[in-house]
Formats: C-alpha cells, sequence, structure tokens
C-alpha cells in the first residue's frame, strides 16, 4: 500500500498526486515510470514520474483521466492508497550535459518535464519549456516548469493563453532562432501524434531528439513483450529499453495502431468504472 | 487418474486432474516393487526417496509419506501436478517395461494434497542472526527461503510483480496448478518467518548491492527466472494480435483476464488461435485459448512429435480437448487483415533432417510450400530468456553469452562473494523441479558459507 499525502486537481480530467514512496524516491531518475494497482483485479499501468524528492521520500505522478484504471485514480485524495506502486522501472533520459535542452510537453505529459528540467537547469544546462494544450484551461504546472526552465513558452490551439498555435511551431521558431537558439536536444513527452510532429520538425535539422513511448503494458518489467516498439526497425521494449526512444526512428505508425487494440474493452472498462465511482 | 471429461472442461479452468482417491492409491502403492536400488531416485532432480514414501503410502503412513517428500522436495503438491516424470523417475521404474510405471507424480500428489487437509503446525524458530535476501519469489526462491527458514535464518523475499509466486503465478493455468495450492505453499512460508517483500525490484528500486551494503544481508540468492520472451522477427509480428505466451498467460493468469470486465485487464481471442512452439508453455497457452472461447486452437511447430518438449500428460490432454497439431510447419509471416489485425498465418512445410547440435533432428524447409492458415491470434510460445534487469545495473556478476548467471553447480555461488543464483536464470527455462533443487542446494551451501563465517 502507499500513501497519497498529497492530491490537487490541475484540470477537470488530470490530478496531480504526492505519494509516500521513500525507495522509489531514493532511486528514480528522469524518463523512469512507476508501474500501479489500484484494487484487486486492477490491471497494472505505467505512469511516468514527474518529480521526486528524496528529501522527503515522495515521487509525484500526474494522472489524466483516460480509462477505466485512471478513472478510479483520479477519484482518490489526499490520505487514500494505492494498493500497489513499483518502480522506478524504464531507463533514464540519457543526454550529454552542457547543452541547451527542450523540453516539449503536450497535455498531462508536461508533468514529466520537471524532474527532467529542474536536474538539466541544475547540472547547468540551458533550458528551454515549451507547453502545448488546445486552450488554456488544459495548460498544466506551467509555473512549476518555470521554476527549474531558463524560459517557458505556452501554446494554445486556440489562441487562449500564450503562442497561438501548436508546439511544433514554437519550436521551429526557437530552432530559427527565437529565444535561447537552436536547441542541442529536444525530448519530446504527449501525445502520440505531437511527438511524432515533433519528430519531424527536428528531423531536418538533425537534432537529437528523445519521445517518451507510451505502449500498453501488462508487467513493465520485460517480461511481456507487449511494449514492444519498433525502432530502428528493431523491437525494442519500452520498459527496460526505453520508454524513451530516438524519435527519429521511431514508427509512429504502428505505435498508435498497437496502442488502440483494446479500445472496444476499454470502453466498457471505464464505463463500469464510471458507475461504480458514482460518475459518469 | 481420473479427470474431468474432456468436452466440459476445455470450456472451464477447474483442474483437469481430479486426483488418485485413496483406493486407487493404495493400488498404485502396492505396485512399487520397492528395488534394492531403485532408479526412480536418480531419474529425480532433487534425488526424493521414493520407494520409501511410497511403502509409507502402502502402510497408511500419510504422515510419514509427507515428511519423506518435503525433507526432498519442499514442493511436492506442486511438482506432482507439473513435473515431467515420464522423462525422470517414471522413465527409471523397474515396472515400466512390461507395465506401466508406477504413477509416482499422482502419488506424489497424492500425499501432498493430503498434507494440506491437515492443521499446520510449523512456526518461526529463527536461531540465526544472519539475514538473507532472496530476489524472486517463483519455484527456486521459494525453496531456497524455505529452506533457509528452517535452518533457522530470516529470510526476505523480494518480489517485482504484485504477488508472489513467479511462473506458478503468471504461467502455468488454473486447470493446471490451482493458485490455492500455491497460496498454501506460500502461507506455509510466511508461517516459518520468510518475509515476501512485493513491489520491489532489484536493479531498480534496490541494486543489489544496496542489499548487501546499506540493508546489512549476509547472504543473496538470485531465482529471477528466466522471464524474457523471444519472438520470430517474421513480418507481421507486430499486428494487433500477436501476443508472446508470456503475455497472453499473464493477462489471463495473474491479471485474470478471463474475468473481464469484473477484473480490468482484457485480453482479445477471437475465433481460431494458432500457438507457435511446442513446449509446456505452448500447451498451456494453446489449452487456455479453448477456455476463453475459441473455437479451433491449434499448435503450430516446425518439428515433429518426436521432438516435442511439452509433458506426456499436457499434449494427451490437449488431444482430448480438440487441440489441432500441425506439425513440421514454420511460420513465415503474420498476414494484416487490412486493419491492423492478424488474419492468418503464413507458414512453411518442414522435413527433418540431420540432427543439430542439440541431438534432435533439424527441420529443413520443403521448397514451395507456403500456406495460409486462417486464424485471429497467434501466441509465440518459442522460448524465452533471463531477464537481464538485474545484471545490467550489478557490476561483477557473470553471465553466459545468452545472459545466464554462471554460478557453481553445486553451491549456486555466482561471480560475487555471498551471491548465489539457481534456477532459470542460471539454466535457462527448464523446469520448476530443477529450479527446486537448485535453491535447496543453494539454501545449503549458503548455511555452510555463513557458518564458516562465524568460526
Amino acid at each position: 500500500m502507499t500513501r497519497i499525502l498529497d492530491a490537487r486537481p490541475l484540470t477537470p480530467v488530470t490530478k496531480l498526486f504526492v505519494l509516500e514512496s521513500p525507495l522509489i524516491a531514493a532511486s528514480a531518475r528522469p524518463g523512469q515510470f512507476v508501474m500501479l494497482r489500484v484494487r484487486e483485479g486492477g490491471e497494472r499501468i505505467p505512469i511516468t514520474i514527474a518529480d521526486y524528492d528524496r528529501a522527503a521520500g515522495t515521487i509525484t505522478i500526474v494522472v489524466q483521466e483516460a480509462g477505466a484504471t485512471t478513472r478510479r485514480v483520479c477519484a482518490l485524495e489526499k490520505g487514500d492508497t494505492l494498493l500497489d506502486v513499483a518502480g522506478p522501472l524504464g531507463s533514464e533520459i540519457d543526454l550529454p550535459p552542457g547543452g541547451h535542452i527542450c523540453g516539449v510537453g503536450g497535455g498531462f505529459g508536461s508533468a514529466a518535464l520537471l524532474c527532467l528540467m529542474r536536474e538539466r537547469s541544475a547540472f547547468g544546462d540551458r533550458t528551454t519549456t515549451i507547453l502545448g494544450a488546445r486552450n488554456q484551461d488544459l495548460i498544466i504546472l506551467a509555473d512549476d516548469l518555470a521554476r527549474v526552465s531558463d524560459r517557458v513558452y505556452v501554446c494554445t490551439d486556440d489562441g487562449s493563453a500564450g503562442f497561438h498555435g501548436f508546439v511544433t511551431d514554437r519550436l521551429a521558431r526557437l530552432i530559427d532562432g527565437d529565444g535561447l537558439g537552436r536547441p542541442d536536444a529536444v525530448v519530446a513527452i504527449g501525445p502520440m501524434a505531437m511527438m511524432r510532429a515533433v519528430a519531424e520538425t527536428t528531423r531536418g535539422y538533425g537534432i537529437k531528439t528523445l519521445v517518451s513511448m507510451d505502449p500498453l503494458m501488462v508487467d513493465g518489467t520485460g517480461m511481456c513483450g507487449g511494449c514492444r516498439v519498433m525502432v530502428g526497425g528493431q523491437p525494442r521494449f519500452a520498459c527496460v529499453d526505453g520508454p524513451c526512444f530516438d524519435a527519429h526512428e521511431v514508427d509512429f505508425a504502428t505505435a498508435m495502431r498497437r496502442n488502440k487494440a483494446y479500445v472496444r474493452e476499454e470502453k466498457v472498462a471505464s464505463e463500469r468504472a464510471g458507475c461504480m465511482s458514482g460518475r459518469r | 487418474m481420473p479427470v474431468q471429461d474432456a468436452q466440459a472442461r476445455a470450456r472451464n479452468f477447474l483442474e483437469v486432474n481430479s486426483g488418485y482417491t485413496n483406493a486407487r492409491a493404495a493400488f498404485e502403492a502396492e505396485r512399487c516393487l520397492r528395488c534394492q536400488h531403485p532408479l526412480c531416485v536418480d531419474g529425480c532432480p532433487v534425488r526424493i526417496p521414493i520407494p520409501d514414501f511410497i511403502h509409507a503410502v502402502a502402510a497408511g503412513h500419510m504422515a510419514s509419506a509427507a515428511d519423506i517428500l518435503r525433507s526432498a522436495n519442499p514442493l511436492p503438491a506442486i511438482c506432482g501436478r507439473v513435473c515431467p516424470q515420464e522423462s525422470q523417475c517414471e522413465a527409471e521404474c523397474s515396472m515400466g517395461g512390461r507395465f506401466n510405471p508406477v504413477g509416482i507424480g499422482h502419488l506424489e500428489r497424492f500425499v501432498a494434497d493430503w498434507e494440506r487437509t491437515q492443521p499446520v503446525t510449523v512456526q518461526p524458530a529463527l536461531t540465526k542472526s544472519q539475514k538473507i535476501a532472496i530476489i524472486g519469489a517463483g519455484p527456486s526462491g521459494l525453496v531456497c527461503a524455505g529452506e533457509l527458514a528452517r535452518l533457522g535464518y530470516p529470510v526476505t523475499i523480494y518480489e517485482a510483480l504484485h504477488a508472489p509466486g513467479g511462473v506458478l503465478r503468471y504461467g502455468i493455468p488454473e486447470f493446471r496448478l490451482p493458485k490455492a495450492i500455491l497460496d498454501w505453499e506460500i502461507d506455509l512460508l510466511r508461517a516459518m518467518g520468510v518475509e515476501i517483500v512485493c513491489n520491489v525490484i532489484i536493479g531498480k528500486t534496490l541494486t543489489l548491492d544496496d542489499l548487501t551494503n546499506r540493508l546489512g544481508y549476509a547472504a543473496i540468492f538470485i531465482g529471477t527466472g528466466a522471464g524474457l520472451p523471444q519472438f520470430l522477427n517474421i513480418p507481421g509480428e507486430n499486428l494487433n494480435g500477436v501476443y508472446s505466451a508470456n503475455e497472453f498467460l499473464t493477462r489471463i493468469n495473474l491479471m485474470r483476464a478471463y474475468d473481464f470486465p469484473n477484473a480490468d485487464t482484457p485480453v482479445r481471442v477471437g475465433k481460431r488461435v494458432a500457438v507457435v512452439g511446442a513446449g509446456n508453455t505452448a500447451m498451456d497457452a494453446v489449452r487456455t485459448a479453448l477456455r476463453m472461447g475459441a473455437d479451433e486452437a491449434m499448435i503450430v511447430y516446425r518439428r515433429s512429435d518426436e521432438e516435442m518438449s511439452a509433458r506426456a500428460e499436457e499434449y494427451e490432454h490437449a488431444i482430448e480437448e480438440g487441440v489441432q497439431f500441425h506439425w513440421l510447419t514454420s511460420p513465415v509471416e503474420v498476414i494484416d487483415d487490412g486493419s491492423g489485425w492478424v488474419a492468418g498465418l503464413r507458414c512453411q512445410q518442414m522435413r527433418l533432417g540431420e540432427p543439430d547440435a542439440t541431438g534432435r533432428r533439424r527441420p529443413v524447409p520443403v521448397p514451395d510450400s507456403d500456406f495460409v492458415l486462417a486464424v485471429d491470434n497467434v501466441v509465440l510460445a518459442i522460448g524465452t530468456t533471463p531477464n537481464p534487469l538485474l545484471t545490467r545495473t550489478t557490476s561483477g556478476l557473470a553471465t553466459t553469452t545468452r545472459g545466464c548467471l554462471l554460478a557453481d553447480e553445486a553451491t549456486g555461488l555466482t561471480s560475487k562473494t555471498m551471491v548465489f543464483a539457481g534456477g532459470d536464470a542460471v539454466t535457462g527455462a527448464a523446469t520448476v523441479i530443477l529450479a527446486a533443487g537448485a535453491g535447496k542446494r543453494a539454501a545449503r551451501a549458503i548455511d555452510a558459507a555463513l557458518a564458516a563465517q562465524l568460526l
């Protein structure tokens, strides 16, 4: 059992949780994730570690309601417990120090940039964070990211806040010199379509670009192979070899198709979860 | 051995074998010749004194039979169900020449099942102070923990998943090994004082060196198994509806997909399911597919039934349940239905050529023999290799080129001081009884090494 020390909604469908998890906090690195389970008979889902506090023995995760399990998680409050939290899993984001790192976050994926940008800034890297969402209300953690990045740009599709346009439009400007200059590396975390667009934006410039893949997983420890992602024509397990891979090598089309394998079942389970927690 | 009706059981998850009656067990025990030089014992990887326990059954001394069994094999109820007896003890039975060999495995199970009806009397007897950490709660780790607890050591098992048991939990299906039996064995370990900590991945949550340096464990046993699934690397392998047997069985056994949507994890089983491979895992997967509602489930294997590695009983049961077998058939491509799901498996006919390194005749393709099996799922049961998670993050732990840990055969000692290993992590995918034997030997070696430290 893992205790929830703090829980606060970031948007109507997104919630931040601070978990009492000293062992995971002690060894977590940017890019890694935890597997969590909410109830007996519940599924194991991977959630990226947004941040960690080694001294306090806590980790921070951000969960967006997307299916049965995430709905159940988001119904939890401070003082509640999660049945199982295991991690940190996956490999850390491995980038050479001393450069200009640009983190691109889409939707709730922005959360996962927290520990990365905090550490890179502390190492002395120059850091730019670009956040994107459909509108102002869906932008999360902009202030927290501003504290740990040299520059933060908020982008909205409808222009309700910040830059009017996609994160890739703002990224293209950054590459062209509008800001701290062309980044040495880009790390994109968010919806698959966004990460693919970021990959296409940087490809022509040869900028090292990592994307955090979130395929379906069962165990998260290398056992099922369900999370295999084609990278450079080779199957790689996101749970042990990733979840971050070279964006220019990832086969996004296959990854997106594989993630839709259980759409039908997810709908059934999600409706049940909604009914059971008394919500629609 | 009495069994459930084949038609009925192919549609349920209840155990196939129902076990000997008292009368049948007594009859079977009387058939044992009590050979002066019992070859069956030589055939047993953990050298159970087989004639002794069978004699105790014949004499009606069940408690004594149980003690004899357990002294040699700490997991009798499990091994009685999953050991390949026909190639071990029963292969050597003197009755086997002219008659059927004595049903040693079924008698082992009979005694162990009797034992489970008795009140549990064990209690912790922690007489030693040196703490021992076990990595992985699968067969070798459970046995090693049990032996060390019996010797008086405080033992902690660290398990990566949310429930202990390893392959006994996620791999072997309920109809072959009811989870209640596994739970009983695990409860027994806990009653002996063994601590089991789930959700801790050694190599990630804690490193192996943390266990010694920070947490003060005097010895470590690694029983992390061979959990990494292999793929064929043929076109179409990433289509939706293709599973590794590990994923397929884990979804159903560990995550209870058979009970979806009461349980949250789904699995998609279509009308026709092809399972590639012919080992025990393949048999488990193909028979599970039937129980999940497939109209037709088939084995696709590039060699013939002669080379199949599955237990004889599983093969017989699969035939009775209506499983189809495509021998000398090698998959070359998974075919797309146009929307990213499996429509079929293109295969090539094979013939047997000269023996290969394993001594089995090598399959050779027959030219222009391609054909397509129309299937909705392809499940790959073509083997597993040790999980690299621990070795990647631990310095000084020597492995073979195949990723298996190097360990002394007699003691399980690895290249690291006071770090022992056994089971599939050392041998590559093998059997429960071999893993149990390795766990037991390592426990003895750990005891000897720790005793020597105190001198």
